[in-house]
């Protein structure tokens, strides 16, 4: 079964035999592979209860809760990588939990879609509606996701708070692409994120 | 193994102990009743204990030998379920403390030839798991592959964990808790006056007579209503009336619940000690694994190399579903392998002994490990 790419990316970069717990681990699909193909220690955390029950039928260690309520819960450095993934864009306070992510991880993955690429531009600036395409299936009044971002908006924030970023992979469908005119040109983002010295 | 008279259903051993109790007494001998399914593998890898709750019993997956019912837990335990005899080397035992073969206030005090009565010691949930612990020895079980309970059980079944680690590869947690609450205590409080109020109680010396069924069906009534949902008793019953087409302006069993209730109460006493409800509530109220590890429930589980899974019920409101999450909580602090989910039903705490098709599936899955 082959990997979400943004899951393939992070699988790709995963250090081997680490401690990995994966925020909005759906059906267990990537901690699955980082078990099976890289000798990870994986632990998971979901908020849906089918995709628990999914995830724990593969013999996974996932919990069922809420990433703006529960990564409080978790010990400080208690794993090498906290991983994220299209999730930040759902949570309603995504700073918090990008904090929680890297007091919890030495380092944290983080990906979501893009909303400055340039087919959800133009569907906003010709159509006038809040886009719908194939990355962001959902209207606006059923969609989970919050707190759009662009990976300019995240560059943004990750300058203001000291956060360190270690890589960044960008994707058009499952195509990689260069980190130029990103921005415009990716549907999803991936980074790699480090945090800020001394903290 | 087929010929070993330790294996098999309607077992009863009687060990020499002396087991020390957490109150500090020491037990000796120690009766434990108990089943077993399936056959233990020659490296010992396939044994599955699993623990009854508070009225339950060693006939997991057997016909109860008085009231002629299944076993209690025939949806987890049997051929094609998540513990399946064919694979799984199954052990029930009933708990010390209890009436159906076990040690507990109905057996014989040997230093007197009688009933202990209310001269039994008090015990605790640990006490019950140290006395599996010595009939597993009696079995030649070195490790479990798990403990699965639930309710009790699930108590049970983290006590393992936490006074046996080196024993249990995995335990299995389902509406269950790591503390009475005052909430739990005050209901079972009610339940042993009842039983105490009753004349025929008499102090707890009643063998010889008749038992205070008056009372303990009241306190089987009591409880059975935090077994089951505010929502599950409206559809079942709702306000309809029992067999009458009016209000009796009187005091039989007007409504259905009310009746219900009775049946309940009145079908317990025939398969259930009174004392032995005294003894078990109390074990369940002393119950507070935090406090057993210096107040912080994450030292219970210190460099625990067992897997966990916690599974609780919304309509639960017994042992809701927080107090699967402060279990959880703990189990992550200490690095400890768990997974958890609360799963939706409308029963209420009774939903893990009824059909829960998403429980079967996430403790199948849980107990293969991801080997398929």
């Amino acid at each position: 079964m082959s990997l979400r790419p943004d899951l393939a990316v992070i699988a790709g970069h995963v250090a081997r035999g680490t401690r990995v717990l994966d925020v909005g681990c759906g059906d267990g699909a990537l901690m699955a592979a980082l078990r099976d193909e890289r000798g990870c220690d994986a632990r998971g955390l979901e908020i849906d209860a089918g995709n628990v029950a999914a995830a724990v039928a593969r013999g996974l260690s996932v919990i069922q809760g809420d990433a703006d309520v529960d990564l409080a819960g978790y010990p400080d450095d208690s794993f090498d990588y906290a991983i994220l993934s299209q999730t930040l864009q759902t949570a309603r306070a995504p700073d918090v939990v990008l904090d929680h992510l890297l007091r919890i991880g030495r380092r944290a993955f983080v990906s979501f879609p893009n909303f400055a690429q340039w087919r959800v531009r133009l569907s906003l600036l010709w159509g006038g509606r809040m886009p719908v395409t194939r990355q962001l299936p959902q209207q606006w009044y059923d969609t989970p996701n919050i707190h759009h971002l662009t990976i300019d908006d995240f560059r943004a924030f990750l300058q203001d708070r000291g956060i360190r970023v270690e890589g960044a992979w960008f994707l058009s469908g499952d195509r990689q692409r260069s980190s130029a005119a990103a921005n415009l040109l990716a549907q999803h983002a991936v980074f790699l994120l480090q945090r800020a010295p001394g903290n | 193994m087929s010929d070993d008279q330790r294996f098999g259903l309607s077992r009863r051993a009687t060990l020499p102990g002396p087991l020390r109790l957490d109150g500090g007494a020491l037990l000796s001998p120690v009766d434990i009743g108990y089943e077993t399914y399936g056959t233990l593998a020659p490296d010992g890898g396939n044994a599955v204990l699993v623990c009854h709750a508070l009225t339950g019993d060693q006939h997991v997956a057997s016909v109860h030998p008085r009231t002629g019912k299944p076993g209690w837990w025939t949806r987890m335990i049997g051929p094609g379920r998540p513990i399946d005899p064919s694979r799984d080397f199954v052990i029930c035992t009933n708990v010390i403390g209890s009436c159906m073969g076990s040690s507990g206030p109905a057996t014989d005090n040997p230093a007197t030839g009688r009933p202990w009565a209310m001269g039994f010691p008090v015990i605790t949930i640990r006490d019950m798991v140290r006395a599996q612990a010595l009939l597993l020895d009696h079995l030649g079980v070195v490790t479990l592959k798990a403990v699965v309970g639930g309710s009790m059980g699930g108590m049970q079944a983290l006590s393992w964990a936490a006074t046996f680690p080196d024993r249990v590869r995995a335990a299995v947690v389902i509406a269950s808790t790591a503390r009475h609450s005052a909430q739990n205590i005050a209901f079972h409080e009610v339940g042993r006056q009842a039983i105490m109020a009753d004349p025929k109680w008499n102090g707890g010396d009643y063998y010889s007579g008749e038992p205070p069924a008056a009372g303990l069906a009241v306190a089987r009534m009591a409880a059975h209503i935090t077994y089951l949902s505010e929502a599950g008793l409206t559809e079942k019953f709702g306000r309809r009336l029992q067999a009458r087409d009016a209000k009796s302006f009187g005091f039989d069993a007007d409504f259905q619940v009310e009746s219900y209730l009775r049946h309940q109460g009145l079908a317990f006493v025939d398969r259930f000690d009174a004392n032995s409800y005294l003894y078990i509530t109390r074990a369940l109220d002393y119950f507070d694994l935090a406090e057993e590890h210096g107040g912080l429930l994450a030292n219970a589980f210190r460099r625990t190399a067992t897997r966990f899974c916690v599974i609780s019920f919304d309509t639960d409101w017994l042992y809701p579903t927080l107090e699967s999450r402060n279990i959880v909580q703990a189990l992550n602090a200490a690095g400890a392998a768990v997974s958890f989910v609360e799963l939706s039903s409308p029963y209420g705490h009774d939903a893990f002994l009824l059909d829960a098709p998403e429980m079967n599936r996430v403790v199948d899955g849980f107990l293969r490990g991801g080997r398929a």
